[in-house]
């Protein structure tokens, strides 16, 4: 665990990433801590610029809200929203790419044409047709972008399954008696972890920028706050109130950049012999 | 003047690693059409020393001291381009896995011609020319035909014979081989040794040869150096340092070589323990397609033997035989198309699923390779239990087992709570047969059980199965490449050829006395053969 961690810690830019994403975390903790008050209440007189007033250091929006507390309150659905439906495309994910890749021939056939119909079709694009069929609530925007994420998992489980499964070691399970799901569970899937691990932080970070993406074009849900929602209200008045939407986009550059840091970090220190050359 | 000095030489390691230096202070001399051998265990600095000479040490690895002289000039204090220059055309090398030493995607003709590229010399229908006599050269059948291949048309010899070929293109002075032979059968192995000796004898090229195999070291060197722990043992002249050696290590390596001995055939008892009827295996590809006919494989052709209680059944052959095939169709690893696989009278070669599960744990294996074959991320404790457990044995019984076992085998039961990368190879296996006995089996297959280890390390794990085998009397089939090895071991042997049995027989016979031309020509290919007779002549070693 030690040389696992100071194996991250060589790469600067993961420490960097660690240390925003730890900041947006605190930020999602705290927000229902330092603005109790509802993130739609408007406090004070709309377009109210940066730094002008005292208690509302961001400003306010077209309709009076505070925007450092949508920023806070923003955080918690972004984080919520990229790690529960990362966690939910893995189960689907996993199961289907180890199947496949573990028993090969008809099954694997099978799981995998089905993969690709979800592949052919452009992620967002099926995200939105999702979102319209059923009701825009967070759940269900968990669900659609969980829906659309799953299938490179599926491809990347697969693959290691498959260079797995013929390694001694299996065999050796297969003829000391264990079933086949024990040794998919026991002897296969602890040794393709690293890289879905790896995939697994980057796909939080997708999953933060789909939901803002929905969010900016209307179909998020519309009774919580979130930084797509803030960039979407606010490009209407672009021009005139730049910053509504700049402040809320640097979240997410800045989230979405920490966890790419992070996932390199974990690549370099879950993979350290790829690694090498890079220094 | 030697050709080439190496002064107190040492490699430094990066720091974190099981030692301070790779090697060190080593000295030796290399004279015009000599070939020295470097022999040592894995791990014992020979490589090094070689990529040193060519300057290809890894990253993090640097020489800290010591020269290499070669024609008036230091190696070690050129620059890239310099080194590069001379890489080729002065001191060219060949490697153990000529499949990876070659392009994948070149032509060989091509391969050969752009050694003559990098150097800028020749015109290309020189270079073509002369990549022709060197394949002649090198004995390939058909070098106009051979020019025009891929690497994966080829077999294992012929690809090292192409590697050999390029690294003689500019008639280098000094040709280094890291175990050029250690990939290939015995046989091809043989033939390769040839070739290596004819080009010194013609070129007056000096080699530097590096292996692991004292047989290799008799049939071929001039000179020894035993290297161990990075450290110079013994020097000298062959016939010295193999037949009189002086230091401790050199004499335990040179004892720890199986000879071609034969052993008294045990009793058989009345019933076999386990029969094998007509049990034939084909591969066939996938697809064929419209243009290409499908690709069939017989594998295993009309294999019958049986195996008696307490009997050690040897199948041999060369790569590609299939004897590793034949014994995963017992163990049911495969399927075989037909045939019948008995043990104790029940055939197990047609069961499936849940009831094929229930019979698993009859006939075990013990697999070559200590490193693939025990899951990185389960500690020794659970690999030894899980198959235990899997049949209902519960928790506190598995282990207690595991922990009798782990003595058994020689190992320390605090190894449970360990994980198989704090172990060195030879434990691994130790380990892997340590699973093998958890199920009480009836049956064990050793597939090429000690193949991937070092010599001194091959004959512990030898003793110890041998050991096993007498205590609880275990039938075992042994499945090797290594006649020696087979003769120590096996009471019967069965020869294997294109999947079908070409002689099968009680060692001594089969050995000794071989019925067919191919069970001799893989007899005469064993390396160190002369030694041997010499040993005998020298009468027991004292």
């Amino acid at each position: 665990m030690s040389a696992f961690w100071s194996r991250f810690c060589q790469n600067r830019g993961a420490v960097i990433g660690l240390i925003i994403l730890t900041i947006v975390i605190i930020c999602a903790v705290a927000a229902p801590f330092l603005f109790p008050r509802s993130p739609w209440s408007m406090v004070q007189r709309p377009f109210l610029p940066p730094f002008e007033m005292d208690g509302l250091p961001l400003g306010t929006d077209a309709l009076g809200r505070d925007v450092l507390s949508g920023l806070f309150h923003g955080a918690r659905v972004s984080l919520l929203v990229g790690l529960v439906s990362t966690v939910v495309a893995l189960a689907i994910g996993i199961p289907i790419g180890a199947l496949a890749g573990y028993y090969g021939g008809m099954v694997d056939d099978a799981l995998m044409r089905f993969t690709e119909f979800f592949q052919t079709i452009p992620s967002f694009a099926l995200a939105i047709v999702l979102l319209a069929i059923f009701q825009p609530t967070l759940s269900y925007v968990i669900l659609a972008i969980a829906i659309v994420s799953w299938p490179p998992v599926a491809r990347l489980v697969r693959g290691e399954v498959l260079s797995l499964r013929n390694r001694e070691f299996v065999e050796a399970a297969t003829l000391s008696g264990q079933s086949n799901l024990r040794i998919i569970l026991q002897q296969v899937l602890p040794n393709a972890l690293p890289p879905i691990i790896v995939l697994a932080s980057l796909m939080v970070a997708t999953a933060i920028l789909l939901e803002s993406s929905l969010s900016f074009l209307g179909l998020g849900d519309p009774n919580v706050m979130s930084w797509g929602y803030m960039i979407g209200a606010a490009r209407t008045v672009l021009r005139t109130a730049w910053w509504l939407s700049f402040i809320p986009g640097l979240a997410i550059l800045l989230t979405v950049l920490s966890l790419n840091l992070i996932g390199e970090g974990l690549n370099d220190a879950l993979n350290p012999r790829l690694r090498k050359r890079t220094s | 003047m030697s050709l080439l000095t190496i002064d107190n030489l040492s490699i430094a390691l990066p720091k974190g690693a099981d030692r301070d230096l790779a090697v060190k202070d080593v000295s030796f001399t290399l004279d015009r059409g000599e070939i020295l051998c470097i022999v040592g265990e894995s791990g014992s600095g020979k490589s090094m020393s070689a990529n040193a000479l060519m300057g290809l040490l890894p990253e993090g690895v640097t020489p800290s001291a010591g020269h290499i002289q070669f024609e008036g000039r230091d190696l070690l204090t050129l620059s890239d381009d310099e080194m590069m220059a001379l890489r080729g055309k002065d001191i060219s090398m060949i490697f153990q896995e000529p499949l990876s030493a070659l392009n994948p995607l070149m032509r060989i003709g091509d391969q050969i011609a752009e050694v003559y590229e990098a150097h800028n010399l020749l015109t290309p229908s020189e270079r073509r020319k002369r990549a022709l006599e060197l394949l002649h050269e090198v004995g390939l059948p058909d070098p106009e035909t051979t020019i025009r291949a891929y690497p994966f048309q080829l077999s294992g010899g012929q690809r090292q014979r192409v590697v050999i070929a390029m690294a003689l293109a500019l008639e280098p002075k000094i040709l280094i081989a890291d175990e050029p032979t250690t990939a290939l059968d015995v046989t091809t192995q043989a033939q390769i040794l040839d070739l290596i000796e004819d080009l010194r004898r013609n070129h007056g090229m000096a080699v530097l040869f590096i292996t692991h195999d004292f047989g290799v070291v008799a049939d071929i060197a001039d000179r020894v150096i035993v290297m161990q722990h990075g450290e110079v043992v013994e020097t000298g002249d062959a016939d010295t340092v193999l037949l009189n050696p002086t230091h401790p290590y050199t004499r335990a390596l040179l004892d720890a070589i199986p000879r071609l001995t034969f052993r008294d055939s045990a009793e058989q008892a009345a019933q076999p323990i386990l029969s094998v009827r007509d049990l034939n295996m084909t591969f066939t590809s996938r697809t064929g397609g419209f243009f290409k006919k499908q690709r069939v494989v017989k594998a295993v052709q009309n294999a019958t033997f049986d195996l008696y209680q307490g009997e050690t059944i040897g199948i041999v052959g060369e790569s590609g035989s299939g004897k590793s095939t034949l014994g995963r169709c017992i163990v049911r690893l495969l399927n075989p198309q037909s045939g019948v696989v008995e043990i104790n009278g029940q055939d197990i070669s047609k069961i499936r699923g849940q009831e094929l599960r229930h019979h698993r744990r009859r006939i075990q294996m013990i697999f070559q390779d200590p490193y693939s074959s025990l899951n990185p991320r389960s500690r020794i404790g659970t690999i030894l239990t899980e198959g235990l457990i899997a049949y209902g044995t519960d928790k506190a019984t598995a282990r207690a087992k595991a922990a009798e076992l782990l003595t058994l085998v020689g190992l320390d039961p605090s190894a449970m709570s360990r994980f198989p990368h704090e172990f060195s190879g030879g434990q691994r296996q130790r380990v892997g047969i340590a699973r093998a006995l958890a199920l009480d089996p009836e049956v064990i297959i050793a597939d090429e059980a000690v193949s991937a280890l070092d010599v001194s390390i091959q004959a512990q794990v030898l003793d110890l199965l041998a050991d096993l085998k007498t205590r609880l009397n275990l039938s075992m089939i042994f499945i090797t490449h290594d006649l020696r090895v087979a003769a120590q071991v096996c009471d019967r042997i069965i020869v294997m050829q294109r999947g079908e049995m070409v002689e099968f027989g009680p060692s001594a016979q089969v050995l000794g006395k071989p019925q067919t031309a191919y069970t001799q020509s893989l007899l005469d290919a064993i390396p160190g053969k002369d030694h041997e007779a010499a040993l005998a002549a020298q009468g027991a070693p004292a």
